[in-house]
C-alpha cells in the first residue's frame, strides 16, 4: 500500500481528533522544548565561561605553592614561594615576557563608617596588563611605590561602589586593617566569574601587603605572561626547573609548587561546561520519555477504539504489516509534529532565557536535529507495541468488536 | 468445483461449556452458483461463512478454494486469498466512516497494490449505480446507498467469489430487494455469490438452499 495514502489517513484521524492528538503530542512538544533549550543553556553556560578564561588574560601560567590539587582550582597553604623565586625565574626562564608576585587574603577595609570584607590582592603593576585589567579612572602602581611599599591602592569596581557609593574614591583615605591606604584608581569591571569575582578585591603593591597587612613573608602565587607565541608547555618545564633547584629538591622528590597553564584552566572549563550540559539534556530527556509513554497511551486508546476498523481492513486484504504501518506512521506523526512544535517551543524558551535573564543560550543545528531524531524514535518505540497489537488482531474477532 | 470444504469443524469453549459451531461440514459450491445458506440463529452459518471467505481457518478438515487447499495457510496468505478472490459484504456495511466512499472502494486494491485504483474504483461504483455519489462520505448516505458502497469495495478487485452475511438484515425490504437484484446481476454476470440469510422469500430467489443446522448440513435440495 502506497506510504502517501496511509500518511494522509493518518493526518486525517489525527485531525478528526484534534485535542486528544494535541495532548498526545504535548508531552513530546514540553520534551523536546525542554531538550532544546537545555542543551541551548549548557552551551551558552560553556560559551561563556571560556569567554570568561580568555578574559582572565593571555598565555597566563599561574604557579602557587603547595602539591597540585586534583581537578581543583585552589591550592593547598604551603609557604614555599618567595620574591626570589618570582625574580629568578623573570631572569633565568626563557619566554616569560613579565610576571606579578601575590600574596593575598581576606580583611576588612574600611572608609569612614562603611566597611566590607574583601579580597586583599598585593601585586605588582605588571598584574593589571597580565590579567587584563583595565582602569576605569586614577592609575596603577608605579614601580616607586612597588618598591618602597607604598600605601596605595587601586580599588575593584563593586568595592568602590560599595566604600564610595557616587562619591569619587580618588584620593580618599581607606583602612585595610588597621593600615591607612591612599586610593588611586579603580578598576573597571569585569563581571563574577564564578569561582572568584575579580571586582570584589583591593589591590595593593605585593610588598606593602606583604609587610603591612598579612606579616608574610611566602607567596600566594605568581602569575608568569609568557611572551606571544612561546610554548606554554617549554616555558612551564623552565619554571619547574628554576623553582626545583631554587627549592633544593632531590630528583625524584615531589614539586612543592605546582604550575597550571591557561590552556589546562581552559580544558577544565570546558570538561565542566559539557558536565553540566550532559546533565542538563539528561534531566530534560526524562520528559521525552513521558512524552512516549503519552503517545503509547493514546496510541493503546485508538488501536481499541479502531478495532472494527481493523477487522474491516484485513476482511478486504490488508496484511499484517500493512496495518502494523498505519498506526506507526500514525505514532510518528504524533511525535514528529510535537517534536516540531517542541523546537518552536524550545528556540522560543532559549531566546527568552537569553533576553531576560543572566544566562546566555545558544541554540545549535545539531541540537535541533538531534531533537528531531529523537522525537521520532519515541514515535516509533513507544508506538511500536500499540501497533503490534494492531496488527495482530484475529479479524473475526476485530469485526465483531462492539 | 469453485470450492468444495470436507468434515469442517470449529469448536469454541466458553469456560465449561464446548460450542461446536461448526460439526463436519461438506459443502460444494460450483462456480456462477447464487448459494443461500439458511438456519436458524446461531446454527454456525457466520462461522461458515467466515471459513468459505478465508477470515477463518477451521479446526479441523480441509478447504479447497478454487483448486487450492487454504485450510492451513498463515494469516498474511489469507489476506492476499481474500483481497484476490473474495469480495465481502457485511451485514452493518462496515464502511470506513472517514473515508469517502471512493476511498472505501479504492481500499482493497492499494492493499492489493494495483496502480489503477482510482479509475477502477470509478467503474465498480457506476457498475452499482452510484457514479453521482462519490466524493460522499458514509454518513451521507442511506442505508441501501452504503451497502451499495460495500458492494462496489467487494466487486473492485473483481474476485470469483462474493460472500455477504445476511446483507439486507439492516435494511427495508424494498431496499433490501434492490439490494439482492444488484447480487442477482453480478451473478448472472458470472461471479459465484454465497449470501446468509433468514428471509425464506431471499432464499428462495437463490438458485440453490444449504439448511444449516447445529454446525451441519441439513441440504434440501
Ligand atoms: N468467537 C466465538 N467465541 C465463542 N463462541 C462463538 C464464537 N463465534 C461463534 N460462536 C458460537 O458458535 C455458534 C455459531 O455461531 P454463528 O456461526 O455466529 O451462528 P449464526 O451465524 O448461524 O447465527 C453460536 O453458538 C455462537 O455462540
Ligand atoms: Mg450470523
Amino acid at each position: 500500500m502506497l506510504v502517501w495514502t496511509t500518511v494522509k489517513a493518518a493526518m486525517r484521524s489525527l485531525f478528526a481528533n484534534k485535542l486528544r492528538s494535541f495532548l498526545a503530542m504535548l508531552g513530546i512538544i514540553i520534551g523536546v522544548g525542554a531538550v532544546i533549550s537545555m542543551l541551548a543553556l549548557g552551551a551558552g553556560a560553556r560559551k561563556q565561561i571560556l569567554g570568561r578564561v580568555t578574559s582572565m588574560g593571555t598565555n597566563l601560567l599561574i604557579v602557587r605553592p603547595g602539591s597540585n590539587p586534583m581537578g581543583g582550582v585552589r591550592s593547598g597553604s604551603m609557604e614555599t614561594l618567595r620574591l626570589e623565586d618570582a625574580q629568578a625565574i623573570l631572569r633565568k626562564v626563557e619566554g616569560v615576557w613579565q610576571l606579578s608576585p601575590l600574596a593575598m587574603g581576606r580583611a576588612q577595609v574600611t572608609y569612614t563608617n562603611q566597611n566590607t570584607n574583601t579580597t586583599v590582592m598585593g601585586a605588582a603593576g605588571t598584574y593589571f596588563s597580565i590579567r587584563s585589567f583595565e582602569i576605569e579612572k586614577g592609575r596603577p602602581f608605579t614601580s616607586v611605590e612597588e618598591e618602597r611599599s607604598g600605601r596605595v591602592a587601586v580599588l575593584g569596581s563593586s568595592v568602590a561602589e560599595l566604600l564610595f557609593g557616587k562619591q569619587d574614591p580618588l584620593g580618599e583615605k581607606i583602612r585595610v586593617k588597621t593600615v591607612n591606604f591612599k586610593v588611586i584608581g579603580v578598576l573597571k569591571s569585569k563581571g563574577d566569574q564564578g569561582w572568584f569575582n575579580p571586582d570584589d578585591m583591593v589591590l595593593t603593591p605585593h610588598s606593602t601587603a606583604m609587610a603591612l597587612v598579612f606579616g608574610q613573608i611566602h607567596l600566594n602565587e605568581i602569575d608568569v605572561q609568557a611572551r606571544e607565541g612561546a610554548d606554554l608547555k617549554e616555558v612551564e618545564t623552565g619554571i619547574e626547573e628554576v623553582l626545583r633547584a631554587r627549592h633544593r629538591l632531590r630528583p625524584g622528590e615531589e614539586n612543592d609548587f605546582f604550575v597550571r597553564n591557561q590552556a589546562e584552566i581552559l580544558e577544565m572549563a570546558s570538561s565542566f561546561s559539557r558536565t553540566f550540559t550532559i546533565l542538563l539534556g539528561g534531566i530534560a530527556s526524562i520528559s521525552l520519555l513521558v512524552g512516549g509513554i503519552g503517545i503509547m497511551n493514546i496510541m493503546l486508546v485508538t488501536v481499541t477504539e479502531r478495532t472494527r476498523e481493523i477487522g474491516v481492513r484485513k476482511a478486504i486484504g490488508a496484511r499484517n504489516k500493512d496495518i502494523l504501518r498505519q498506526f506507526l506512521i500514525e505514532s510518528l506523526l504524533i511525535s514528529g509534529m510535537g517534536g516540531i512544535f517542541g523546537i518552536g517551543l524550545g528556540i522560543a524558551a532559549a531566546l527568552a532565557i537569553g533576553a531576560f535573564s543572566e544566562f546566555q543560550t545558544v541554540v545549535s543545528l545539531g541540537s535541533v536535529a538531534l531533537a528531531l531524531l529523537v522525537s521520532a524514535s519515541v514515535g516509533v518505540f513507544f508506538g511500536l507495541y500499540p501497533a503490534r497489537r494492531a496488527a495482530r488482531m484475529n479479524p473475526i474477532e476485530a469485526l465483531r468488536y462492539e | 468445483m469453485m470450492l468444495e470444504t470436507r468434515g469442517l469443524k470449529k469448536t469454541y469453549i466458553l469456560g465449561e461449556t464446548t460450542v461446536h459451531a461448526l460439526d463436519g461440514v461438506d459443502v460444494d459450491i460450483a462456480e456462477g452458483e447464487m448459494a443461500a445458506i439458511t438456519g436458524p440463529s446461531g446454527s454456525g452459518k457466520s462461522t461458515l461463512m467466515h471459513i468459505l471467505g478465508c477470515l477463518d481457518t477451521p479446526d479441523e478438515g480441509t478447504y479447497i478454494l478454487a483448486g487450492e487447499d487454504v485450510s492451513r495457510l498463515s494469516g498474511d496468505q489469507l489476506a492476499s486469498i481474500r483481497n484476490r478472490r473474495i469480495g465481502f459484504v457485511f451485514q452493518s456495511f462496515n464502511l470506513l466512516p472517514r473515508l469517502s466512499a471512493l476511498e472505501n472502494v479504492e481500499l482493497p486494491l492499494l492493499y492489493g497494490g494495483r496502480k489503477d485504483a482510482r479509475g477502477a474504483a470509478e467503474n465498480a461504483l457506476a457498475t452499482v449505480g452510484l457514479g453521482d455519489r462519490m466524493g460522499h462520505l458514509p454518513a451521507q448516505l442511506s442505508g441501501g446507498q452504503r451497502q451499495r458502497v460495500a458492494i462496489a469495495r467487494a466487486i473492485v478487485t473483481d474476485p470469483a467469489i462474493l460472500l455477504a452475511d445476511e446483507p439486507t438484515g439492516n435494511l427495508d425490504s424494498v431496499t433490501g430487494r434492490e439490494i439482492l437484484a444488484l447480487l442477482g446481476r453480478l451473478n448472472s454476470q458470472g461471479r459465484t455469490v454465497i449470501l446468509v440469510t433468514h428471509d425464506p422469500s431471499v432464499a428462495a430467489s437463490c438458485s440453490r438452499q444449504i439448511r444449516i443446522r447445529d454446525g451441519r448440513v441439513a441440504e434440501g435440495d
